[in-house]
This record gives structure tokens, C-alpha cells and sequence, in this order.
């Protein structure tokens, strides 16, 4: 009941609407700061995961990596970097970017291995070279379990690059720690709701993207 | 302030230690919690199928709320106290849990139930002591997914009143220029999810005796024991990395 006055209020203040400070700029700065971590994390994770996943080599690695990246404290890294590296979008990207590989690419690998060894078979013995089976065969089947993986690290993404408001980065995070500060507690729900609604909005994409882009064979078997 | 490794500025009001405690306690319980939880629910989802789907759907759009937005919703109905902290991390928790027994306890063979009945075991006999222990692997796979991201997530709760645990050393680091606080957070929050996923594979292999140890002594090629099941949906799990 609060909440809801406190959101209705927010929203209904014109002055939120515009400006420097205004939900359009702090939306489009999130959503950039997201799509560029996701973009390198998926540059760095999606051909790692699919090499060793194909190969099967690199198991242990790759647990080493999913482990260690559970374990680091996403917060706690943003703020090292802060205060290592000092102020700028690098610092805010670096933890970022780290805490979205280990899921693409811990997914990845499994999900291309996982991948049922028969039709592999069948389309190495019908002379298909290496990187045909891995696209056309591997590829295709694994995708869902892979599209999860990215879907996990553009949530995680969306949600740490809120935090990072705290160590000076621009988007939706802003209006929940300035609000904090300022004791403004319609500005705090205000931008949580906001946040909240990106990230379902993310949710969302992934579904629609999954919908679309995985074969109606794949989807029929799961 | 003569330097000492662990020496924390005193408007935390609480020693190094302590914020350990108070870390672990903000991580633990609501992983409890919702361990607690999700047995009902996953048994529910068991019963009744369809009830699944719908479920994994809640849990999932619960687990993709930012977890700072989360907190300060809360703010409102239970203040700026532990408790704001820790009841999205039990909800967290259930993404992970839920699937975990779910797909833990469907795995249990008909004919392992078949004989529990035989044996005359009735129905809560059963899940007790069949079920839930032949079960046992998956859930503490979860219960280590889950402990972990609790762990690493609990820092936040810093930025809304000093309820973060050693979270609470990141704003001092900042305020007082001492990158040490930093590393002290960082560094103790990793090795705190590295000892607890390590205490939990020691609580596994006690739990579950009959499970080959380790990926070392591979069985004998001749005997039909069944070989070491794969961590349940490992990649599923996945999900829970935040």
C-alpha cells in the first residue's frame, strides 16, 4: 500500500521525466553499460565454452572457473576496482564482465557436451568437418541450455550494474543510492521498481529470443 | 590504530570477527530458510505435476529482482533491520532448491519405491527415509549453489544501514581511503563461500556413504553398481550464479 504511493508518486513527478537525471537517461545509460559487459562477457565465454565443449577438454578448468566466480563477492570487486583504478566506466566494466563469464561459459561447456554423442557421430561419419558439426549439429541442440547461461549473466549484469551506482556509475542504481542518501524513500522505490522492471524485461527478451531461434524439434524434445 | 591486520575502524562498531559472525549468520539463515521451505513445495511439485512449471516460473522471476531493489522495498514494511536482508536471500534460494529436490527425488527409481511399500513403509516413512536420502546428492549441490551466492550476495545489504557483514568494511574503505578494508572484505567474503562449499562436499560424503568417493578409484568394470550419477542438473543450476 505504501510502496504503491510511493511508486505512484515517483512516477507521476514530471521532473523525473526530463533531464540529466531524468528515468529515459538513467534507463539508456543502464541498458548500455549492460549490453557492452554482456557483449565482452559472450565474446570471451560463448567461444571458450564452445571450443572445450566440443573437444571435452578443459572440464576442470572450467568447474575452476564457475567456482571461483560463485565465490567472489560482486560488490565487494566493484568497489576494489573503484578504489584500485579510481573513477571511469573500466573499473565499473572490469567486475562486471567478470561476474558474467563464469555462467556463459561454465553453460556453454556443459550444454555442448551434454549434447547426445549419437547424431554427432552420424555427422562426423557423413564427413562433415569439425566446425560444421560444432554449428550445425551441436550448436542448434545445445542453444537453449545456452541461452539460459546468457540469460543468467544479463541478470546478473542488470542487477550488479545497479549496485554499482554506489561507486559513481550512472543508470537506474542512481535513484535507489542518492535516494538512500538523501533519505528520499519515494526516489529509492521509484528506482527499484524501475530495476525491477528492466530485469523482467531482460527475462523476457531471452524467452522471446528462445522462442524464436530454437528449432521447433529441440523445444519439442525438452 | 597501530595497523594491526585485522583492525577495523570502530564506527562499525563491531570487531573483524564479529562481522564475520554477523556475515555467515545473514548468509546462513535464509539458506536454511529456504531449505525449509523448499521441501514442501518441491514435494508439492512432486505430487502434482503441473504445479511445476508455474513454480519454477515464480521462482525465477523472483531471483531476477535485483537484489538491492529487493532490500529497499523491504525497507518499508521491516525497516532497515537483518531481517530486509535476509528474506530475499531465502527467496533467492529457492530457485535453486526447488529444481534440486524436484528432479533429486523424481530420480529415485519405481522400483526402489516399490520395495520401501513392500517393506511396508508408508508414505512419510518413505520420503523420509528413502527418498529424501537417495535424494540427498542433489540437494546438497544446491544447498552448495545456494550457500555460495548467498555468501557473495550478502555484502550488499551494506547499502541499506550497515546490515551487509563484512559488506560493511567496503564503505569505510571507501570513506577512510584504505584499500585494506577492501581487500579484508573481498578476500574474507571468498574464502567464507570457499570454506563453506568445502564443508558442504565433506557433509555429502558423510551424508551419503554409498556414493564412490571422489573421481579418483574408478569401479570395477564387472560390477552393475550403478556408476556415479552426474551432478544433477548441473547446468541448471548455473542459474543460480549471480
Amino acid at each position: 500500500m505504501n510502496v504503491v504511493h510511493f511508486v505512484n508518486a515517483f512516477f507521476s513527478d514530471n521532473a523525473h521525466w526530463h533531464g540529466y537525471d531524468g528515468i529515459p537517461t538513467r534507463m539508456r545509460e543502464h541498458i548500455q553499460y549492460s549490453l557492452i559487459a554482456l557483449a565482452i562477457a559472450a565474446a570471451i565465454g560463448l567461444p571458450v565454452g564452445l571450443l572445450t565443449g566440443h573437444t571435452g577438454r578443459g572440464g576442470n578448468s572450467v568447474a575452476f572457473v564457475a567456482t571461483a566466480g560463485r565465490a567472489l563477492p560482486s560488490f565487494g570487486l566493484l568497489v576494489l576496482m573503484f578504489v584500485l583504478l579510481g573513477l571511469g566506466q573500466t573499473p565499473v566494466m572490469i567486475p562486471l564482465v567478470v561476474l558474467a563469464v563464469p555462467p556463459i561459459l561454465v553453460t556453454t561447456y556443459e550444454a555442448v557436451r551434454s549434447v547426445d554423442p549419437s547424431p554427432v557421430d552420424a555427422a562426423r561419419g557423413m564427413g562433415m568437418a569439425e566446425p560444421r558439426i560444432l554449428f550445425q549439429v551441436e550448436l542448434p541442440v545445445a542453444l537453449p541450455l545456452i541461452l539460459s547461461g546468457l540469460r543468467s549473466a544479463a541478470i546478473q549484469i542488470v542487477s550488479t550494474a545497479t549496485i554499482a551506482a554506489y561507486v559513481s556509475l550512472g543508470g537506474l542504481g542512481r535513484y535507489i543510492v542518492d535516494g538512500l542518501y538523501q533519505r528520499n524513500y519515494e526516489k529509492v522505490v521509484g528506482g527499484a521498481t524501475l530495476v525491477a522492471v528492466l530485469a523482467l524485461v531482460t527475462l523476457g527478451f531471452f524467452w522471446l529470443v528462445a522462442r524464436f531461434t530454437v528449432s521447433p524439434g529441440v523445444r519439442r524434445s525438452n | 590504530m597501530s595497523g594491526g591486520l585485522f583492525d577495523i575502524p570502530s564506527d562499525l562498531q563491531n570487531t573483524y570477527w564479529g562481522l564475520v559472525g554477523m556475515h555467515l549468520r545473514l548468509a546462513l539463515v535464509p539458506v536454511v530458510a529456504g531449505l525449509l521451505l523448499a521441501l514442501p513445495i518441491s514435494q508439492l511439485c512432486v505430487l502434482m505435476r503441473w504445479l511445476y512449471p508455474p513454480v519454477l516460473w515464480i521462482t525465477t522471476i523472483l531471483y531476477a529482482i535485483p537484489s538491492l531493489a529487493f532490500f529497499v522495498v523491504l525497507i518499508d514494511y521491516t525497516g532497515q533491520s537483518e531481517l530486509t536482508v535476509m528474506i530475499p536471500l531465502g527467496i533467492y534460494s529457492l530457485v535453486v532448491f526447488v529444481p534440486a529436490i524436484v528432479d533429486g527425488v523424481r530420480s529415485v527409481p519405481q522400483e526402489t519405491l516399490d520395495a520401501a511399500t513392500a517393506m511396508g513403509l508408508g508414505p512419510v516413512r518413505r520420503y523420509f527415509q528413502v527418498q529424501l536420502p537417495i535424494a540427498a546428492p542433489a540437494i546438497i549441490a544446491g544447498l552448495r549453489v545456494a550457500t555460495v551466492s548467498s555468501i557473495s550476495l550478502v555484502s550488499v545489504g551494506m547499502l541499506i544501514g550497515n546490515q551487509g557483514g563484512l559488506g560493511n568494511l567496503l564503505n569505510d574503505g571507501m570513506i577512510y581511503h584504505q584499500p585494506r578494508l577492501v581487500w579484508l572484505s573481498v578476500i574474507g567474503t571468498a574464502v567464507l563461500a570457499i570454506l563453506a562449499d568445502a564443508f558442504l562436499v565433506l557433509v555429502r560424503v558423510l551424508v551419503t556413504p554409498w556414493m564412490p568417493r571422489g573421481n579418483r578409484k574408478p569401479r570395477p568394470v564387472d560390477e552393475p553398481e550403478p556408476e556415479p550419477r552426474p551432478e544433477p542438473a548441473a547446468a541448471a543450476l548455473e542459474d543460480a550464479v549471480r
